[in-house]
């Protein structure tokens, strides 16, 4: 509404703040390490990483043929699920968004769009590391590269639309529709790449007969992925509440730019 | 409904130059394809299914990016929503002039294609596969074109939200053609046309359920 004017405000807002905190109602909003749900979640990530480390590291054998390069895998699995988890949140926030209207669904869609685009970013790169020295590439257009790839456009696209539309409610709306449309379109992504190419090793744990690899391995990845939705969870946490923190002084800024006028 | 698909053709119709902005744009990419990639008579057809997709899906960019600059710049968009009738309607509406407005452009380019690749473009199966293509195209093309003719940067913002989602059409449509002009009564590799239908159904009913939500306000 008021574009144009917010730079004059932003002066005004420190004082504003300053009153808000005097009246006590928002008094703990911003100290982020007081609150519970913070603590909690990131004090498991840290057992829970350390844990992942030694079991990654020292619990489970190296592989016989790849040898330790393939505890690269524990990252990379774990990465693939929590990715594929934030997209699934951007898809159910987006849509319970467009049907109850609560900007708290929408904060939490964009901060898992974000955290599922750096997740992504980290799983092909870990990918990449490992398939640089077993199958000799970095990159091949093997089904579920491809359909990593073109998810990851697909949702860098997502926070490229909400960087474009400033207005709040608007841009809410459209991600909400690219949200639904983009979750919707990767198994037929997946479908297609997987009929126009099929070199990926194929899935060793979750099998109808039982996983395939030993039981230490099975540790270490269960481990590595607890730790992983345990720091996803964190994540979430420290960024839906900046979110909110943003939505609030935006709101704040419009009703100063009303007050001025 | 039927209105509203008048409407946009003969406003189409009148402004002839965009309809032929677009072929000479789908001519010139072909020309620069041949030049870029310099054919030994012996490539080409190999090479005819992957440029004929890429040359039209630039050019439905092309054509999208019209769709809805016209109601954008002359507030008439506000009029239609204003009017009593479904929303998805006017999705719809939207969708079959797009598809008469490619089909046009297709039909002229087909041959053209077909006498430079020297290869059967004009048999039954590739006409269909592109009618497939096309309509797929349209139904996916008309919703984000409608999301990003509202904001700023749209001539960015459209390829980039909508050429990923296309990734599965263009595939199909490609690897589809390409059975075709080596032979096959139908698609070989794999089932590229029911791929296709369901990609649309898909888009279609996707979009029927959120254009809403998009022009709403």
């Amino acid at each position: 509404m008021n574009v144009y004017r917010s730079v004059e405000t932003t002066a005004a807002l420190p004082e504003v703040g300053q009153r808000e905190r005097e009246s006590s109602s928002h008094q703990d909003r911003g100290a982020l390490l007081a609150d519970p749900w913070f603590r909690v979640p990131f004090a498991l990530t840290v057992v829970a990483m350390v844990a992942a480390l030694y079991a990654i590291f020292v619990y489970a054998p190296p592989e016989r043929v790849m040898g330790d390069v393939q505890r690269i895998m524990y990252v990379h699995v774990s990465l693939a699920w929590l990715s594929y988890l934030a997209f699934f949140v951007v898809f159910v926030c987006s849509v319970a968004y467009l049907w109850r209207r609560d900007e708290r669904w929408d904060a939490a869609a964009r901060a898992s769009a974000e955290i599922g685009v750096v997740l992504t970013t980290l799983f092909i790169i870990s990918g990449s590391l490992w398939g640089r020295p077993v199958w000799g590439t970095w990159w091949t257009w093997d089904p579920r590269l491809t359909t990593t790839a073109i998810l990851w456009f697909i949702y860098v696209a997502y926070l490229m639309l909400r960087a474009y539309v400033p207005e709040v409610p608007r841009a809410a709306r459209y991600a909400a529709v690219l949200g639904i449309v983009g979750f919707v379109d990767v198994p037929i992504v997946h479908m297609s790449v997987t009929w126009w190419r099929a070199l990926h090793p194929e899935p060793t744990v979750v099998r109808p007969e039982g996983p395939l690899m030993p039981s230490e391995m099975v540790v270490a990845l269960v481990l590595a992925s607890v730790a992983f939705g345990l720091l996803y969870v964190t994540l979430m946490v420290v960024r839906v509440r900046l979110e909110r923190l943003k939505d609030e002084v935006r709101y704040l800024q419009q009703e100063l730019s009303l007050r001025g006028e | 409904m039927a209105a509203l698909v008048a409407k946009d053709l003969r406003l189409e119709s009148r402004r002839r130059e965009t309809i032929a902005g677009v072929l000479v744009f789908v001519l010139l990419v072909l020309t620069l394809f041949l030049f870029a990639l310099d054919l030994a008579p012996g490539e080409a057809r190999r090479l005819a299914a992957g440029v004929l997709w890429i040359t039209l899906l630039f050019a439905g960019l092309l054509a999208l990016g019209r769709t809805f600059a016209a109601e954008r710049d002359q507030g008439t968009l506000d009029g239609l929503l204003l009017a009593p009738l479904d929303r998805s309607a006017l999705y719809l509406a939207k969708v079959v002039a797009t598809v008469v407005f490619m089909g046009l452009v297709e039909i002229v380019a087909l041959p053209i294609f077909a006498a430079v690749f020297d290869a059967p473009m004009l048999t039954p199966g590739v006409v269909f596969t592109v009618a497939l293509g096309t309509v797929g195209f349209a139904a996916a093309g008309t919703l984000f074109a409608a999301l990003a003719a509202q904001t700023r940067a749209r001539d960015v913002l459209l390829p980039l939200l909508l050429l990923p989602l296309l990734a599965p059409l263009l595939v199909a449509a490609a690897r589809a053609t390409d059975d075709l002009l080596a032979g096959a009564a139908t698609p070989t590799s794999a089932p590229w046309w029911e791929l296709l239908i369901g990609l649309t159904v898909l888009f279609l009913g996707t979009a029927v359920l959120l254009f809403d939500t998009l022009v709403e306000e």
